[in-house]
């Protein structure tokens, strides 16, 4: 079973995203910001993270130059899962080595979609 | 909506579009016509009924066809078929065509534009083989108003989500308000067209790849046979027949057989396949 670690500050937001990857098989760990997220990566590295970009403590953006820095980290699927839709934004994540982007408000078929794309599924 | 009435407007579908409307999509008739009845002005579905009955207006059967043969559409979808078009479909046909440097692709049941859109963006990465030669996408559909808009190239972020990879949506789109544009270089590869699949396609020309995919679904057995049969004909013997998913010609006409290994794609029987079975 593949592990997913879904990092968003909304709790509502991780559960709808837990329910949706549970139903796709994967194992989820939850993260509320960058920081505890990047904590649960040096522990063990999740084979995707579904990222949001405004989070408290540390974003986003930096949690991923964080990740790919990891030892492993540059292996990691990593899609972003933000209200930040616009091309600029987008730009800035694919330049910081995001996998897919996801323009929030999603589904369960745009997540499958991009996590398929991204070959986790 | 009552069974007579039920029964009329799926008659005028069947001949109209040869789409196949089942008692349990009564639901459908309601949520899609409504639109159409405010439009014409009616205050509901009986008085639209009625007239329809009455005086049969072509506009109305018109608009009325359309809004019930309208089908999502999505990029790329299922992705493994266009895989196959890239990497298998079109290199055999460039070593196979290298007399004429010409080949022809049919997408039709265009609705949206995304199927020959994601067409022409694969073609579009494919410049350096492709250079100096005539590749021709024809997109047809029964809507009126689906090929309006599948030739503004403007689509909704839900939309360009369900299977645009991001890289493709930052390369070939420009963000306008909250929708986005294709690129105009792209929109310009496909013609889009008008056409009823219950139509003979002799007038469109002859297709090397023709993409029929979810479509065949929403017509009875004969339909799918005869609409088969004239698909062929458009034909060459090495050509390349596209499916959805879940159709198949397996027991509805003998004109194509499976590409063995190659879900969802069909060869000209006792043709010579473009692409050898796997």
């Amino acid at each position: 079973m593949k592990t997913c670690l879904v990092v968003d500050d909304s709790k509502v937001i991780r559960m709808v995203a837990r329910k949706i990857l549970e139903e796709l098989n994967f194992s989820v760990v939850e993260a509320e910001d960058g920081k505890v997220a990047l904590e649960a990566c040096k522990s063990r590295l999740p084979d995707g993270v579904l990222l949001d970009w405004n989070m408290p403590v540390m974003d986003g953006i930096e949690f991923l130059n964080e990740l790919r820095a990891l030892p492993g980290g540059e292996r990691v699927a990593v899609v972003f899962c933000t209200t930040e839709n616009d091309l600029q934004h987008i730009q800035d994540a694919l330049a910081a080595g995001a996998n897919e982007y996801i323009m929030k408000p999603f589904d369960s078929e745009i997540i499958q979609t991009k996590f398929s794309q991204v070959g986790l599924i | 909506m009552n069974t007579a009435d039920f029964e009329f407007l799926a008659s005028i579908l069947k001949q109209r579009s040869g789409l196949v409307l089942a008692p349990e999509k009564a639901y459908l008739l309601e949520s899609r016509l409504m639109p159409v009845a405010r439009k014409f002005g009616f205050a509901g579905l009986p008085e639209l009924i009625v007239t329809v009955r009455k005086e049969r207006p072509e506009e109305l059967l018109r608009d009325i066809t359309e809004a019930m043969t309208t089908n999502e559409s999505l990029f790329f979808r299922d992705m493994k078929p266009f895989d196959q078009f890239r990497n298998l479909v079109v290199p055999k046909l460039v070593e196979s065509r290298q007399s004429t440097r010409r080949i022809r692709i049919w997408s039709a049941a265009a609705s949206s534009g995304q199927e020959p859109y994601s067409i022409a963006i694969i073609l579009m990465e494919m410049q350096s083989l492709l250079a100096g030669w005539d590749v021709e996408i024809t997109a047809t559909d029964i809507s009126v108003e689906m090929l309006n808009r599948a030739r503004s190239g403007l689509y909704t972020q839900f939309e360009v989500q369900r299977g645009l990879p991001i890289a493709t949506l930052v390369k070939y789109f420009k963000q306008v308000g909250e929708k986005w544009r294709l690129d105009a270089g792209v929109r310009s590869m496909v013609k889009f067209k008008e056409f009823n699949l219950l139509d003979d396609p002799a007038a469109l020309g002859r297709f090397d790849i023709v993409f029929c995919r979810n479509v065949l679904i929403y017509f009875d057995q004969q339909t799918k046979a005869e609409v088969l049969a004239r698909i062929a004909k458009a034909m060459p013997g090495d050509g390349v027949l596209y499916l959805g998913g879940a159709e198949t010609v397996l027991g509805i006409t003998d004109r194509f057989v499976p590409i063995t290994g190659h879900r969802g794609m069909y060869g000209i029987a006792g043709g010579e396949p473009a692409l050898k079975s796997a």
